[in-house]
């Protein structure tokens, strides 16, 4: 009995400072969570991001914080391991007691942490374009829905300036967000009068790094009709040793050209562009846009990054779109919360809607009312032989998302707004 | 073949006067505004032969073309020229670059192929035909092509004009030139040509049966032709991912298949030797940026050197206490590939490193109208064959490779007459080891150098050796480049991931059925 006690009490002793969180810090700070992969496959576009949301956090810092806070990151790295991003955002929530998370880039890792945000009812940011086909509340999407992103490419591809392509190649990496986009590319295709005959869709793994049968493959396609052109959604470091291969087979963009979803200045960095030019990238918003706001954030990164001394960046500091959606999201959260007078959950959900923000791609950019998405704008750029974007093609103002896509009939009737019971809680 | 081209148009426009003068107007219109709008000035000043066109369409096409408020101006070395004039000028501070889009881009490398049709040169005819065989051509561009066809004298070249007239030709309102056209078809070697007769066949395009008839012969002639790069690819592409396997599976034949160490930290040997063809390229860009293309004939040398000492190092420090205990020799180097990644991200950082292909690594050489071999994957095959003759030799011929075998085969025999086990062991390790880095340098140039690299190559090499028959050379051989080839045949059916699966279970099938491989070891060394 005593011995039991004596243990018992150590236990209590001992777990108190774990339990209890020191209230005197507490105070002083806001945890922001940063959810993004350092090493791995998909290292070669989150390590930005996290920098990129921590240029952020010292911007606000500097600036008085948030009521009168300061930000404290604390930044995890999920390793590019799907269920690891589970488990480092259970630890960021319960254990470090973070006031929002801002992260992820791949949608499997997004649908990985989803259930865990969930049922603690806590808040993510999550900045990348993705398939849309999901809305929930615990989450707000500052990248594309393939309404804002991937149709208008498609469109594009199909008019006269963009080639008038007849033929697609749907090319991309073996998981959710590939397969869910090529779904509702085709059915769009399909609405568009182009029949399967004309499409092919051929898949990667994760970490691919043979591309030789694929170009094959897309040469072959192309031979056999009309003008062809690639829709690739090939995520992470596969896309180096993709457009290499498409570069020394010598498939210049005139004849095929390859629109990519995921690819921006950021991944072309370690590549050589020169073969590549003229090849397209869909997204809201490139380094190259001419304007003020993107002039002072491209100069505040590349201050951020000389003087933290970030490897790559310091020497040649490149900004693209999921940064600019984390340094919007980050920015929306912080306004957010100081119209709620509250980190808590649904008092900030409440207080996003309708927020607004003078993003770097020059549009003043607006939180949907319900639907969790931002209204953005949409370009299209062709690859220049320096690694950036020349925008070819652009909407003339922000549009609204449409996360669950219209072109998939079993979407018909879905509300757009998260729905009182999430579809991850049904299961 | 576009470079010889932009040389004979530089010329070109230098020799020629501005006896007809491209005007500021003309440059404006084709430098800016509406595509529509851009595409129809270009076809107006094409049509006049302006003599400075070539140069302005060729300076559009390298982006060195800026505008200023209505004047247009190429930049070349700093210098700014007025494109108009062609004198020299200053560039006003708000000038912006001329943006070309896909389709301009195709529309200007046409035009200026079809300027150089007339050429008295043949070389620059001969490219420009190539050139335009690429571009899909319309019905404006007919005329120009009779009279380049009319003008032409060497019979090779007239032919391949006829040809390209054909492809016009095919969708012409006249009965009988449209059967020449097909009939003349049947003989391209083009894939555009495939996919044109295609089209035609389609329900939009002909309706005579007769006419059908043809195209479908000449269809059929085409793919035939076609067919043949399809496979030639399928082989190449085979052979060039054996290769690879090859390659990392040589180092592991020595290590695994001679001394029987399970060294699981041999992909991260890979790794080191990556990670030093990326270090020795830093040193070259700093020091010797004239001799860039040049690091990785350094790098050769550097890799196997640097891997070689981790191997040493490795075999001193942790192996050769554990010579005989395969499970726990398995367990160290796992753990030791571990320590060896996070040494490697402390160092270089988690992110993949960008290590750049050499200029001469880069681009192919073209074979057929589809099949392009391109450069480096041409190297990394010849590599690797150089490399295994190496070590055949090494092994096969000279003193150290029989030590070697002497160890390998009955230690102990080997230790009474003589021969120092221990230093060979080290030797042999932290050559295979060299090896391994070797192969490191080949996997740089074709794919990503990151920490985990080692990782994505550990499963393949091991494969190929098991498969091969542990211990022996030729079974590596016979096993990498058939895994290569069958990999490569699967891909081309069931697609990259299902590919992977199938070759696994077969593999996994075959050494259920042969345990010890393709090259099974006989005699006494078999049991020991």
């Amino acid at each position: 009995m005593k011995r039991r006690f004596v243990l018992t009490a150590t236990c209590a002793v001992l777990a108190a400072p774990v339990l209890l969180p020191l209230p005197a810090f507490a105070a002083d700070t806001i945890k922001v969570g940063i959810l993004h992969s350092l090493s791995g496959t998909m290292a070669i576009s989150e390590t930005a991001l996290k920098d990129m949301a921590l240029m952020t956090i010292d911007e606000i810092n500097k600036s008085g914080g948030v009521m009168g806070k300061q930000l404290e990151a604390v930044v995890v790295d999920p390793a590019s391991n799907w269920p690891l991003f589970a488990e480092k955002a259970k630890q960021l929530i319960s254990q470090d007691k973070v006031a929002v998370v801002f992260g992820c880039w791949t949608s499997v890792s997004r649908k990985s942490v989803l259930p865990v945000f969930e049922e603690s009812n806590s808040l993510i940011f999550y900045p990348v374009q993705y398939e849309g086909e999901e809305l929930s509340k615990n989450v707000f999407y500052t990248g594309a829905a393939p309404n804002q992103q991937a149709i208008p490419a498609v469109e594009y591809l199909m008019s006269k300036d963009g080639g008038s392509a007849k033929r697609f190649v749907l090319l991309g990496t073996d998981y959710v967000y590939p397969r869910t986009t090529n779904k509702i590319l085709r059915a769009f295709l399909h609405s568009k009068g182009i029949g399967d005959s004309d499409i092919l869709e051929e898949y990667t793994p994760f970490g691919h790094s043979d591309y030789q049968t694929i170009i094959g493959k897309i040469k072959k396609f192309a031979s056999e009709g009309k003008k062809t052109a690639v829709v690739s959604t090939i995520n992470g470091d596969s896309n180096v040793p993709f457009y290499k291969e498409l570069g020394n087979q010598g498939l210049k963009a005139t004849d095929v050209p390859v629109v990519a979803f995921s690819v921006g200045e950021e991944e072309l960095r370690g590549v050589d562009t020169k073969p590549l030019v003229g090849n397209l990238a869909a997204w809201n918003y490139f380094m190259s846009i001419k304007n003020p706001a993107n002039a002072a954030w491209i100069k505040q990164w590349s201050e951020y990054a000389k003087a933290h001394g970030i490897p790559g960046q310091k020497d040649r500091p490149l900004t693209n779109d999921p940064m600019e959606a984390t340094y919007i999201g980050m920015h929306m959260w912080k306004q957010a919360v100081e119209k709620a007078k509250s980190t808590d959950t649904d008092k900030v959900i409440a207080a996003m809607a309708g927020q607004s923000f003078k993003a770097p791609s020059g549009f003043t950019i607006e939180m949907d009312a319900k639907n969790h998405h931002l209204h953005k704008p949409v370009f299209i750029g062709e690859i220049k032989a320096d690694g950036q974007f020349n925008v070819v093609w652009k909407t003339p103002g922000p549009v609204k998302a449409q996360p669950w896509s219209p072109f998939i009939p079993e979407n018909k009737g879905k509300k757009d707004e998260p729905t009182a019971v999430s579809t991850v809680a049904k299961k | 073949m576009l470079r010889t081209l932009c040389i004979a148009l530089a010329a070109l426009g230098l020799t020629a006067g501005a006896a007809h003068a491209l005007t500021a107007v003309q440059a404006l219109a084709i430098a800016k505004g509406d595509n529509d709008a851009r595409i129809a000035a270009l076809d107006a000043a094409a049509a006049s032969r302006d003599p400075r066109l070539p140069a302005f369409v060729q300076a559009l096409l390298a982006d060195e073309v800026k505008i200023a408020g209505d004047a247009v101006y190429i930049v070349q070395n700093g210098k700014a020229t007025d494109a108009a004039s062609g004198a020299a000028a200053s560039l006003p501070e708000a000038a912006e670059d001329a943006s070309n889009n896909n389709r301009l881009r195709s529309r200007l490398e046409a035009t200026l192929a079809s300027l150089q049709l007339l050429s008295p040169e043949p070389a620059v005819r001969s490219a420009a035909i190539g050139e335009l065989a690429k571009t899909s051509l319309d019905e404006s561009q007919l005329p120009l092509l009779e009279q380049a066809f009319a003008a032409e004298t060497e019979p090779a070249l007239k032919e391949r004009l006829q040809r390209m007239r054909a492809t016009l030709l095919v969708s012409s309102s006249d009965r009988s030139k449209r059967l020449a056209a097909a009939a003349e078809l049947g003989g391209s070697t083009q894939s555009a040509v495939a996919g044109l007769l295609q089209e035609r066949l389609g329900s939009a395009g002909e309706s005579d049966t007769e006419v059908r008839a043809a195209l479908q012969k000449a269809l059929a002639a085409v793919r035939a032709r076609l067919a043949w790069g399809e496979r030639l690819a399928v082989v190449f592409t085979g052979i060039s991912l054996g290769s690879v396997l090859l390659l990392v599976a040589l180092g592991l034949a020595i290590t695994y298949g001679l001394m029987g160490v399970i060294n699981m930290a041999h992909g991260e040997l890979m790794m080191i030797g990556a990670y030093t063809t990326f270090a020795v390229q830093n040193v070259f860009r700093t020091l010797w940026p004239g001799a860039f293309d040049l690091y990785i004939v350094a790098a050769l040398p550097a890799a196997f050197l640097v891997s070689a000492l981790v191997g040493a190092v490795l075999e001193r420090g942790v192996i050769r206490f554990l010579y005989g205990r395969p499970l726990e020799t398995l367990l160290a180097t796992w753990g030791i590939s571990l320590v060896l990644q996070q040494a490697v991200r402390s160092i270089f950082g988690a992110q993949n490193v960008a290590v750049e292909n050499p200029g001469w690594l880069s681009g192919g050489v073209q074979v057929m109208s589809n099949l392009v071999l391109p450069y480096n994957r041409i190297t990394i095959i010849v590599f690797a064959l150089a490399v295994l003759g190496g070590v055949a030799l090494l092994i096969a011929r000279t003193r150290f490779g029989l030590f070697v075998r002497g160890v390998t085969q009955n230690r102990s025999m080997a230790s009474c007459v003589g021969v120092d086990t221990a230093r060979v062991d080290m030797l042999a390790f932290s050559f295979g080891a060299g090896i391994a880095g070797l192969g490191g340098v080949a996997l740089s140039q074709i794919g990503n150098v990151g920490p985990d690299l080692g990782q994505a190559y550990i499963v393949d090499s091991f494969l190929v050796v098991v498969l091969g028959g542990v211990g022996q050379l030729a079974g590596t051989v016979v096993a990498g480049l058939g895994l290569g080839v069958l990999n490569k045949l699967f891909e081309g059916v069931a697609g990259a991931v299902l590919a992977k699966i199938a070759v696994l279970l077969l593999i996994v099938v075959f050494i259920q059925k042969r345990p010890s491989g393709l090259f099974a070891m006989r005699g006494r060394s078999a049991e020991a």
